[in-house]
């Protein structure tokens, strides 16, 4: 039995359903990030998780126990908020300390377990610190100290890093993730940013419309997207219009050049126009692969680490990436070049 | 600026403090001659001396504690909720807080009167005890503009949905989140709303007089009409106490600018 079951989950704000038919089962000490764009129902499911809005249908159970009459003060979970929601009347200590007070705990205790959260965000200094004197990222580990003090069952992180600056972001992930790890706390975590949700995740839901369009793990994700959606989301992609000249052999003519896929296309007929993604690290200009298309160049920009190629195959653009070398010339507009890659990293997407 | 409308500008400026002054200046100047020829502050120290003004100061201060605690007890609440769960309602109930400055006082006791008289199924004005708790909720009715306005002023400044929400998550309930969160964050706006309270109830008539409880504002009137220096004297000392108010009102806001509204 997983730890977190959320079962047919259903939601509609009057005639909007925002959450459809939404099921998932979560393992204790897992980490699952919900990532989708704005509007996609990820946060909706996890307030629910929270107690802050109720289903319209379906169930969540956490550890066998249904929630459906427990309020959010009575589900022991944890919750980190976009905007830190730190109380501004009250100190650090006092923050981290609230969740325990309001359970009653003896002074001892709380003193003893708030230094130990301290301790674990490495801000021990700054306990009589006021939210107001703090910097977002001090900030929003307080939050998460304050979240994990009263030994929740299940921590929720609603956008957490949203609001901080980028080099802040990327170091307070690890250190959410290596926290997670350290207590093997069962987390879900709701983002909308598609690099975030790659790096931290045992696994991935990315939400389309209020549906799950594809759960799995990050690799899976990013390398066998199940959906349209899931595949221009995350990452970058190109997506290539290919027309079946062969279903038997599986072969596609791409503009006038014709290349044979891994993938079987048995069900199509021939003629019929299918959409095949090729992520833009995949293609190269050394002899590589077994698979070759022809194009015309028609930008190259230098990203620093990687110099990106716009390449017209056909009527596609398709871009791809090679590494920085000082000794590269980069490939000039006008230029028609040969972009190598393997079969199987041709994907065949299906709506 | 050009030198003309500089000029005008101090004009203007002047006429209005003059327009104020003066005549507070008369009042007070007048205050001092109790004894003839020369300025003293007999007169002031005859009120001070007066064992009615201390009694009916000390009820007026007792009442208008027991308003801003009532104040506080309904308003907070009210407009945390409003804010929280019924933002739709805002208008109808800022409308009804502005009712009392539309409504006159006397409109408001007779009502009071017809509906808790000693004949009545609450027959409030039949103690002392029934009058004065009547009348403390009377007060509250006449500073509940003042009181709401501030309280709801107070709540625009911190993010009450978030709050709640962390505050609940952590298992928190509402009485908790109340008098823990939402009120510690608003005492600045509360205690404007309080001192604001307090000058209105202090100077009020109507209701403490037509109830007959024993209060600073017919204790006025009623020198007012029998003696001659000492209205003057009690106008300057009434004043005094109006503008302590209002000078506090200023040091509480200033001290809310450098407390933590934002976080």
């Amino acid at each position: 039995m997983s730890f977190l079951v959320l079962d047919n989950l259903q939601k509609s704000f009057g005639p909007v359903q925002v959450v459809k038919d939404f099921n998932m089962s979560i393992e204790k000490g897992e980490f699952v990030s919900f990532l989708g764009p704005s509007g996609c129902g990820k946060t909706t499911v996890l307030r629910m998780i929270a107690g802050f809005e109720m289903p319209s249908g379906g169930t969540i159970t956490i550890d066998g126990e249904d929630q459906d009459r427990l309020k959010s003060n009575q589900r022991n979970i944890g919750m980190v908020f976009q905007a830190y929601a730190l109380f501004p009347n009250m100190n650090v200590f006092d923050n981290v300390a609230f969740g325990l007070k309001v359970a009653g705990k003896p002074k001892a205790e709380i003193t003893e377990r708030v230094n130990e959260m301290l301790a674990l965000i490495r801000l021990e200094h700054l306990a009589d610190r006021y939210p107001y004197q703090m910097s977002g990222g001090q900030q929003q580990r307080v939050a998460l100290a304050r979240a994990l003090a009263p030994k929740p069952r299940v921590l929720l992180l609603d956008e957490p890093l949203s609001a901080l600056d980028a080099k802040i972001r990327i170091s307070l992930r690890e250190e959410i993730r290596q926290i997670q790890r350290q207590l093997g706390i069962t987390t879900v975590f709701v983002t909308h940013d598609q690099e975030e949700a790659l790096s931290i995740s045992d696994r991935i839901v990315v939400m389309n419309a209020g549906r799950a369009d594809q759960i799995g793990t990050p690799s899976e994700i990013y390398n066998r997207p199940a959906t349209r959606f899931v595949a221009s989301f995350v990452g970058t992609l190109n997506m290539i219009d290919a027309v079946v000249a062969d279903p038997a052999a599986n072969t596609v003519r791409i503009g006038d050049q014709l290349i044979a896929l891994k993938e079987a296309i048995a069900e199509k007929k021939g003629g019929d126009t299918i959409s095949l993604a090729l992520r833009p690290e995949a293609g190269s200009l050394v002899d590589s692969g077994d698979t070759a298309l022809r194009g015309e160049v028609l930008s190259s920009s230098f990203l620093g680490s990687v110099i990106r190629t716009k390449l017209a195959i056909g009527s596609n653009t398709v871009s791809f990436d090679m590494f920085n070398d000082p000794d590269l010339t980069m490939p000039a507009p006008g230029e028609v070049v040969t972009l190598r890659f393997s079969a199987g990293d041709l994907l065949v997407v299906r709506d | 600026m050009s030198i003309g409308a500089r000029i005008i500008g101090w004009g203007v400026l002047i006429f209005g403090l003059l327009y104020f002054f003066v005549p507070l200046g008369g009042l007070f100047e007048f205050s001092l001659k109790a004894r003839r020829g020369v300025y003293s502050l007999d007169a002031y120290s005859r009120v001070w001396a007066d064992p009615q003004f201390q009694a009916t100061f000390g009820y007026s201060v007792m009442m208008a504690l027991a308003t801003i605690v009532i104040g506080i007890v309904i308003v907070v609440p009210t407009a945390f909720w409003v804010r929280l769960k019924m933002p739709w309602a805002r208008p109808y109930v800022e409308f009804m807080t502005l009712l009392p400055l539309v409504i006159p006082a006397i409109v408001i006791v007779f009502g009071y009167i017809r509906l808790y008289n000693t004949s009545s199924f609450l027959p409030l004005t039949g103690s002392v005890l029934g009058t004065n708790v009547l009348l403390a909720f009377g007060y509250t009715v006449l500073a509940l503009p003042y009181m709401y306005r501030a309280v709801d002023t107070g709540l625009r400044t911190i993010d009450v949905a978030t709050l709640t929400e962390a505050a609940q998550i952590l298992g928190a309930g509402w009485f908790t989140i109340l008098s823990r969160i939402i009120l510690p964050n608003v005492v600045p706006a509360v205690l404007s709303g309080a001192f604001l309270t307090f000058a209105i109830v202090i100077g009020e008539f109507t209701l403490a007089a037509l109830l007959d409880r024993p209060a600073f504002g017919p204790y006025l009137q009623r020198i007012g009409a029998n003696k001659a220096y000492e209205p003057f004297a009690l106008s300057v000392i009434a004043f005094g106490i109006t503008w302590g108010c209002l000078a506090l009102i200023q040091l509480v806001s200033r001290f809310s600018k450098a407390a933590p509204a934002r976080f």
